[in-house]
């Protein structure tokens, strides 16, 4: 999936995460993760989920900013996908 | 064979993680994950992959899970019932059904999505939601338009609306579309799931619905939050004689099967098959089974 | 041998002979006033500070009973700064979040040590990243009773702030614009420390008894404005939660208490303040009118769902130690049965049976449970203080059944654990937790495990609750923890239950 402009999905109420998904930076392909997590001990799950549905959704290149209220990976994963989705304009609603 | 209580439905916002994931820890039967009237246009498509990720990835127990897509009419009902197939839904629920023509349509897209995603056939059952007079008008034939329906259901809220009058406590305005309903079910071997009460804090209002809509035949209520559940499960509790009742029908019934014996007797009444299939269904409702 | 005296009586060598009638006494521990009335009043509280005799290096104490109102802490800590005062002890019977100014006068050395039951806010965080040189001192309310009474414990002075006193310093919590109801934990300072310094913004008319501090243990008394922000002190009444978890919660505390045979004629009980302990309260109410059932007595922190049952008659005496609400307070001062005890007579185990010893049940909430019963109640998951020792370890150890009550997932943190980040209340005084996920019988206790079997309870293993937990949050990365000891832990009797070791960054 090619991210062809910003994608978000989710909130920041409890058990939701934000995710903001764009395009790559100039000169900066590849994946770049930036992860808030409220519960350090969980920092390491978030990103594990992230980069699962990054890859579920076939995107090698994008700018992705995640801002955890301590969802469950599930969550996680959806709220990634529904933003790629909406990043790539597939998106139907 | 017994059928699955009913007897509480419990309405989650599909787009609400929080809600999602704790769905079932209330003990009501079941629990429908609404993507349609409390999701907005807007985010239809995040509500979509969060209950699918979630019923993929958690353990919802023995709650039946059930789903009600957006109608059939608007461009999101066909990815709902892909999506929600394919992550093992139990149920669809299929808001302002009108006709049979719709139950049947609705049908030919679960066994497709069934196909698709390698669900063994016949696998996903179908609930009708009844909202306007036409559809309360065929809703006999909407209860027997398909073999995968177990039951239909009343949503007032639009059938008020097109009733043009108010919703009132005392409920007189619903009282002839619940008897329709109640009469079509039964007649076609289904459950009858009455409607939401909106006002969470009216405690007594609801018992004195709960124990109506009882009394008139219903099986279960649809409901919205999770303090409903105990008071609906406590107006569905048999007495403790019907309890002990029920417990003597079983076993003189077990009892006679032992010896071999097609038909036994109880305190002087035969006891034949519908009699026994009663008492066992008092025995679920009293927590038995 | 003998002398004369100042009267020219003669009295045997050796024994104090009579000086005047109005001589001092520099031997004795309290000062002997000269005659007349002196006042007690003081124009300013670094004037009562210097009268009071504090120097560097002594102990402060103080009550919570203000809670997140409180006024008196600050105000008084900062004048001691101002005065030039450091290294001092302070003793307070809990901080909350309002007390996050301290930080500041903890690292320039001002408060060198901190005897606390809890810690809450920045306050905390800055504690549990290393502020202290000495580690703070968490101990119960019972076991703050015990250290005052048997003198390990010594405060030079205790600054109490009091919502009304006469000009003698006959104290009590119940009037006033600053009202707070019971001034339980204040009044075992107010017996053993060197010196008492009453703040008020409530002067009455002398004399303002009955009074919960006599003024025979008053030395001085500074008029303020404002010893506690009304608003925050203490709700009007406590309202009981909507919220349908702790609803579930309560509901299935109320049918273990019945199961295991409590709810009966003369029965007595204490609930915490928090969601489902509270909600309790409300079910618990319903099933003594169904089966037609009385109380004795309440015990605890007061609230208004408790003072509506003694008020009408289904709870026959209110034992109050903290009233959490203004109901509470209302009823304490016009309810004769509404009594108010202190620390030492709530929870003290040093005395010879204080009131939790007579607790037929007590529900109590957890930040987290182990497999072994084990109870934190004083840091969150992630190591940082936030909570306070109270009267758990008490009435636990106390009241014939202990029921704690959690979520079994916060977010997505998990109550129950294999083993929790810092032990308040050791498992062998609990005996029962219940979840929204299911309940579990300590296997300590297998008679109560019969009595909920036979009562019709579902029960679960309290592995199988911390092993759900784990399914549904997923194996958390360990807390990182550097070596060094932030934080003592006592048990109610003065021993040390666990340590709290500062957050690695």
């Amino acid at each position: 999936m090619e991210i062809i402009k910003i994608g978000m999905a989710g909130t920041l109420e409890s058990c939701d995460a934000s995710v903001l998904v764009e395009p790559p930076g100039e000169g900066a392909p590849g994946l770049s993760l930036e992860i808030q997590c409220p519960d350090r001990r969980f920092a390491g799950h978030v990103e594990r989920a992230v980069r699962e549905a990054l890859a579920e959704a076939g995107v090698a290149s994008a700018r992705v900013s995640v801002r955890d209220r301590s969802a469950l990976d599930c969550t996680i994963r959806a709220r990634v996908l529904a933003a790629c989705n909406r990043a790539s304009g597939k998106a139907t609603s | 064979m017994i059928a699955r209580l009913r007897r509480t439905m419990l309405f989650v916002p599909g787009n609400n993680p929080a809600m999602v994931k704790d769905a079932h820890i209330y003990g009501s039967d079941s629990i429908i994950f609404d993507l349609e009237d409390s999701v907005s246009p807007g985010e239809k498509d995040a509500a979509r992959l969060l209950v699918r990720c979630s019923l993929e990835a958690l353990d919802y127990g023995r709650t039946e899970r059930v789903v009600r897509p957006n109608a059939l009419d608007t461009p999101w009902a066909v990815a709902d019932i892909q999506a929600m197939v394919a992550a093992g839904i139990d149920v669809v629920r299929l808001p302002k059904t009108e006709t049979p023509g719709d139950i049947r349509q609705l049908e030919e897209l679960v066994a497709e999505a069934e196909r698709t995603s390698g669900r063994p056939a016949g696998s996903v059952r179908l609930m009708a939601a009844l909202e306007s007079p036409l559809a309360v008008i065929n809703a006999y034939e909407i209860a027997k338009a398909s073999p995968r329906m177990v039951a239909i259901a009343l949503s007032a809220e639009d059938y008020v609306t097109c009733l043009k009058t108010t919703r009132s406590r005392e409920g007189v305005e619903l009282a002839e579309a619940r008897g329709r309903i109640v009469i079509a079910a039964k007649a076609a071997g289904l459950m009858a799931i009455d409607t939401v009460f909106s006002d969470v804090a009216d405690e007594e209002g609801f018992a004195r619905e709960v124990a109506l809509v009882k009394q008139m035949g219903f099986d279960g209520k649809s409901v919205i939050n999770p303090n409903q559940i105990p008071v609906v499960h406590a107006a569905y509790l048999p007495r403790k004689e019907e309890v002990l009742k029920a417990r003597r029908i079983l076993q003189a019934a077990e009892e006679a099967e032992a010896r071999g014996s097609g038909v036994t007797s109880l305190d002087g009444k035969m006891i034949d098959k519908p009699i026994v299939e009663r008492a066992r269904r008092v025995l679920e409702l009293a927590g038995e089974a | 041998m003998m002398r004369k005296n100042l009267l020219r009586r003669e009295i045997p060598e050796g024994m104090r002979p009579f000086e005047g009638a109005w001589s001092r006494d520099p031997g004795a521990s309290r000062k002997l006033l000269s005659a007349g009335r002196p006042s007690k009043l003081l124009g300013s509280i670094e004037e009562a500070i210097r009268k009071s005799g504090l120097e560097s290096g002594m102990t402060v104490s103080f009550h919570h009973h203000f809670r997140e109102g409180d006024i008196v802490v600050n105000l008084v800590m900062e004048a001691v700064a101002r005065l030039g005062l450091r290294d001092l002890t302070l003793a307070s019977s809990s901080l909350t979040n309002v007390h996050a100014p301290l930080k500041d006068l903890c690292a320039r050395g001002v408060i060198r040590r901190i005897y606390t039951s809890g810690l809450r806010g920045d306050l905390a965080e800055a504690v549990s990243r290393g502020l202290m040189d000495v580690p703070v001192v968490i101990h119960s309310h019972g076991g703050r009773a015990r250290a005052l009474l048997e003198g390990s414990l010594k405060p030079d002075v205790a600054f109490l702030g009091v919502p009304s006193c006469d000009r003698a310093g006959n104290a009590r919590g119940w009037t006033g614009k600053s009202a707070c109801g019971s001034l339980g934990y204040a009044m075992v300072d107010a017996r053993v420390a060197r010196s008492v310094v009453l703040l008020t913004d409530g002067l009455e008319e002398y004399p303002a008894v009955p009074a919960s501090i006599g003024q025979d243990l008053v030395d001085w008394i500074v008029p303020v404005e404002a010893v506690g922000d009304p608003k925050r002190i203490s709700a009007g009444a406590t309202r009981m939660t909507r919220d349908p978890r702790e609803l579930l919660i309560a509901r299935r505390v109320v049918d273990a208490m019945e199961a295991a045979g409590v709810i009966r004629e003369g029965f007595s009980f204490q609930t915490g303040s928090g969601g489902s302990s509270l909600a309790a309260v409300r079910f618990l109410r319903d099933r003594m009118l169904d089966l037609g059932v009385r109380a004795s007595f309440a015990l605890g922190g007061i609230t208004s769902q408790t003072v509506k049952m003694h008020e009408e008659g289904l709870v026959g005496a209110l034992f109050d130690v903290q009233s959490f609400d203004m109901e509470a307070g209302r009823s304490l001062g016009v309810n004769a049965n509404h009594f108010e005890v202190d620390a030492s007579f709530y929870a003290n185990p040093g005395v010879r049976g204080s009131a939790v010893n007579l607790l037929d049940a007590v529900v109590l909430s957890a930040l987290e449970v182990d497999t072994d019963f084990n109870v934190n109640v004083i840091t969150g998951s992630d190591g940082v203080i936030r909570g306070a020792s109270g009267g758990h370890c008490d009435t636990a150890a106390g009241s014939a059944l202990t029921i704690v009550v959690a979520p079994l997932t916060r977010g997505r943190t998990a109550s129950i654990v294999p083993s929790v980040d810092t032990i308040v209340t050791p498992g062998e005084t609990v005996d029962l937790v219940v979840t929204d996920r299911g309940t579990a019988v300590n296997p300590r206790r297998p008679d109560l495990r019969e009595a909920l079997v036979k009562g019709g309870l579902a029960l679960v293993d309290i592995e199988e609750l911390a092993a759900l937990a784990e399914r549904i949050t997923g194996r958390p990365d360990p807390v990182a923890h550097t070596d060094r000891i932030v934080g003592i832990v006592e048990y109610r009797d003065g021993t040390v239950i666990d340590v709290i070791r500062q957050i690695r960054e």
